[in-house]
């Protein structure tokens, strides 16, 4: 095989991986008051919203890195990150698609994300976030008419004010832990949507993140508010550019459902998980969470995991409103050195609070996954009921898999169940669907795909036919 | 304490007969135990217990000097009735009594002067402080092909003539090839407010049965840590049974190696508390070899003011294949302040196993009870028959007969 074959033969290993050269505007290397300040200035921002990120720091400063997750990973020197970069067109922001960097709008077509016509044919909404800043938002007149707010976080914190200022920081506080401080003290960008009262929103919303400019830790910032009596989907889908070095992606997401409110939040991700030999790749440091605020609200996450390097990441529902409902599927799928320690919490505040996680964790090769999650039941939440249910399945016995649940409950009239089970393929099934025609890796795919159909069977259409090609990319070469 | 400790340790170095190099090696596990002190919450094995907390808020200050130099009676009254057994006891954590009138004498060897090896490389503290303390310690050997044909008691009692406030305890069994004990544990405590801290080490070698039920009925205040080392060789088989409702505050915890193929263990669990008791239990599985396997049920019945709390891991090594393991814990809340904490944990890194967990907590079922007035029951006769059917599954898996009626009576079931 010549050079060039070998190259394209790398290339086919990740479907995306590519970065583009656009020359960057970047803070200062390292993270103190000035860089913050850098950031919080280049944005315009107001005052306020510097004394936030400001107190954050000052908070972070006394943190310690965590150090209790299953996967380990190389000590991170958090002094030698560029902590905000733009594409440099964004300076004068472009009025329409049109005005966009040439450049840009290829990558965007190479990653799939046909900005105007596929979104529109699709009913999406999209926000499309390019390295930190979000460079276009569509269908924004659509849900204008019906008064709901979907742009990014930047135009958030100059147009709504009052409403960032009511809500950002009110689930994940500036006083968390390591990372989620660390976000609110240096985010550069994100989504922010607001649902008005009684409204359901009639598309999915959806953000294309995407990774670029190396030695860069994008630390994205969301914020969704579904007001009294209002719905919304809302579609998160990543992929990331090859790239050797380790790099650091630490979001905060925020959910707010109020009263009768429903917010449905799925993730498919598929950022760069390294090379066979465990080489570079993303690490998914995410703090999600969200706040049943409201009686009857209904906070569901779904994650389909099948990038990064190491995920590490716990969705989470705070049950507070009476009869509210905390829903949390996961497909996670680790090869290679991939490392994963994701799960869930749910923290049973009201009464009649209802939660149930499906989890399905599937690791091969020399990878390692970790389901982690916690279900407490406060004394006040009477009458609440939580169903949890994890399964593993392993291929090959260099992989592990492991379960940590922890299960507090301090109401008596509150009922729990957990479940989890581990094994492996039988060789009957695999017999069986090989009998009927199917080659190997066929039918471990068919079989995977039966395993997760719980969980997938959550996402919204657009999104299930995606994330079912991916389990079966994800396990290429796992077989045999 | 560091004081209290210090000097009560020089007081004991002075009064014993230890050697040199004992003192030596004790020295060396109570600077262990001192750096890290009680145990935390900040430990996530005490993640659900903090023992400092616990001691300071139950006991206070410890103290640690005991004298041992004139003999206790044994009070001929704890004994059990109605089963032939042979016996150990304990009064204050010294042995007052070995007796085993119904053995071969040959088959058996009770070696006292038995030399501690620094094995356990834990960073376990209590394991340190118990080492440090622990007066004089017991190996009982039971020879190749031999099994016990009465069950061993060992009785834990403490009385009035207590002067410490810390008991440690240790003992070691070694059951060669294809023989088997019988082994049950009875406490019996007429001083209170207590930490006691027991040690316990099998070592089990191709064959051998060990069958173990710590009994821990009647209460008492004092604060109970138990930990049990079970190292599995071939074809082995270990079983554990605890009853968790006598002291203020219990942690039983159950490390179990299966180094041998086919060697399994079982671990059984009754946890019934109410006002203010405490109780935990945490059994570490480790598969590390093919074809091991491990059952484990633990069932809590919690009344006003306590809390259980289940930690129970299995381990499967990558070179365990076909391995099973199972787990389940349930538990009963019957009051709105009794609470209930679980963490059941999967380590697996070998694909060919079956290995499940299942935990399930909440209050009496509604309609059970409700199916049970229809029928003529009251509202009290109802509940108690059906904690009764809940335990008595956890008791049905006692193997040995005998014990089983025994541990039956003791805590009131029917059939």
């Amino acid at each position: 095989m010549d050079k060039r074959e070998k190259d394209i033969e790398k290339l086919k290993d990740y479907k995306y991986g590519f970065s583009t050269d656009i020359e960057n505007i970047r803070a200062p290397k390292g993270l103190n008051e000035d860089v913050i300040k850098f950031i919080s200035n280049i944005k315009n921002e107001p005052q306020w919203m510097l004394d936030f990120r400001l107190k954050a720091f000052e908070r972070f400063k006394q943190l310690k890195e965590p150090n209790w997750q299953k996967p380990k990973y190389p000590k991170i020197d958090y002094q030698d990150l560029y902590y905000y970069s733009a594409p440099k067109s964004m300076k004068d922001k472009p009025k329409s698609l049109d005005e966009l960097d040439p450049k840009l709008l290829e990558t965007y077509k190479k990653l799939g994300i046909p900005l105007q016509e596929q979104a529109r044919l699709n009913g999406i909404a999209v926000d499309a976030v390019f390295d930190s800043v979000s460079v276009a938002t569509t269908f924004k007149d659509e849900l204008t008419k019906q008064g709901i707010i979907f742009c990014s976080m930047s135009e958030a914190i100059q147009k709504h004010p009052d409403l960032v200022k009511k809500y950002l920081g009110t689930v994940i506080p500036t006083t968390d832990h390591f990372f989620a401080t660390l976000n609110s003290a240096v985010f550069t960008d994100g989504s922010f949507v607001y649902i008005p009262e009684g409204i359901k929103c009639p598309m999915e919303l959806s953000t294309y993140f995407r990774i670029n400019a190396s030695e860069t830790g994008q630390f994205e910032r969301t914020l969704i508010i579904a007001d009294k009596g209002s719905y919304v989907s809302y579609l998160e889908g990543c992929t990331a550019p090859m790239r050797d070095e380790n790099q650091l992606h630490a979001a905060n997401v925020e959910l707010i459902a109020l009263d009768d409110a429903e917010i449905k939040y799925s993730t498919v991700q598929n950022w760069y998980p390294g090379d066979e030999n465990g080489k570079g790749g993303i690490y998914n440091f995410v703090t999600k969470r969200g706040l049943c605020k409201g009686k009857n609200s209904k906070i569901s996450w779904t994650q389909v995991e099948t990038g990064s390097a190491i995920t590490w990441k716990y969705p989470s529902c705070i049950l507070k409103g009476d009869n509210s409902i905390g829903e949390f599927y996961s497909i996670a799928i680790t090869n290679n050195h991939q490392k994963a320690d994701t799960g869930t919490k749910m923290i049973h505040l009201g009464k009649n609070t209802k939660s149930k996680i499906i989890s399905k964790g599937i690791s091969a090769g020399l990878s390692d996954m970790t389901y982690r999650g916690l279900v407490d039941i406060n004394s006040k939440a009477k009458n609440s009921s939580n169903y949890t249910q994890c399964d593993s399945l392993l291929m090959g016995n260099k992989c592990g898999a492991h379960t940590v649940p922890y299960i507090k409950n301090k109401n008596f009239d509150s009922n729990i169940a957990h479940e989890a089970t581990t094994s492996k393929i039988s060789e009957e099934q695999l017999h069986y669907c090989q009998q009927r025609g199917l080659n190997p890796e066929e039918a471990v795919g068919l079989i995977v795909n039966g395993f997760c159909k719980e969980v997938l069977q959550q996402l919204p259409m657009e999104f299930a036919v995606e994330a079912q090609k991916l389990v079966g990319i994800s396990l290429e070469g796992s077989v045999g | 304490m560091t004081e209290q400790i210090k000097t009560d340790f020089e007081k004991i170095v002075k009064t014993s007969a230890f050697s040199e190099k004992d003192v030596e090696l004790k020295k060396m596990y109570l600077n262990k135990f001192l750096e890290s002190g009680f145990p935390t919450r900040k430990l996530e094995n005490w993640k659900f217990s903090d023992l400092s907390q616990i001691i300071k808020k139950n006991i206070g200050e410890l103290s640690f000097y005991n004298d041992y130099s004139f003999p206790n009676k044994v009070d001929n009254s704890i004994f059990v009735e109605g089963l032939e057994h042979n016996k150990i006891v304990f009064i204050n954590g010294k042995v007052e009594k070995v007796d085993f009138t119904y053995e071969d004498h040959d088959k058996i060897e009770i070696n006292d002067d038995f030399k501690f090896v620094d094995r356990l490389e834990d960073n376990n503290s209590l394991f340190s402080l118990n080492n440090a303390f622990t007066n004089k310690f017991y190996k009982i050997t039971v020879k190749k092909n031999y099994s016990l044909k009465k069950p061993l008691v060992v009785y834990h009692s403490t009385n009035n003539k207590i002067t410490s406030r810390n008991i440690n305890l240790k003992l070691e069994f070694q059951l060669q090839q294809n023989s088997s004990l019988r082994l049950i544990d009875l406490f019996n405590d007429e001083a209170q407010n207590n930490f006691i801290n027991i040690f316990y080490n099998f070592d089990l070698k191709e064959n051998a049965i060990l069958k173990n039920y710590k009994i821990d009925k009647a209460l008492n205040k004092n604060i109970r840590y138990s930990y049990n080392n079970i190292e599995q060789d071939n074809n082995s088989v270990s079983e554990t049974f605890v009853l968790s409702s006598g002291s203020n505050f219990s942690k039983n915890e159950i490390n179990c190696n299966l180094k041998g193929e086919y060697s399994s263990a079982f671990v059984n669990g009754i946890f019934t508390l109410n006002d203010g008791q405490h109780h935990e239990l945490r059994s570490i599985i480790n598969h590390l070899v093919e074809n091991t396997k491990s059952y484990q049920l633990i069932k809590s019945v919690l009344g006003k003011n306590s809390k259980s709390a289940y930690q129970g891991k299995i381990f499967v090594d990558s070179k365990a294949q076909k391995t099973d393991g199972y787990q389940l814990s349930k538990a009963i809340l019957l009051d709105e302040t009794s609470e209930f904490n679980a963490k059941p944990e999967l380590e697996i890194y070998a694909d060919d196993v079956k290995c499940s967990h299942g935990s399930a907590s909440g209050s009496l079922d509604e309609n059970s009870i409700f199916y049970l007035m229809s029928r003529g029951l009251n509202y009290q006769e109802s509940k108690e028959l059906l904690i009764n059917g809940f335990l008595l599954d956890v008791v049905e898996k006692i193997t040995d007969t005998e014990i089983k009626n025994l541990v039956k009576n003791m805590i009131g079931l029917k059939e």
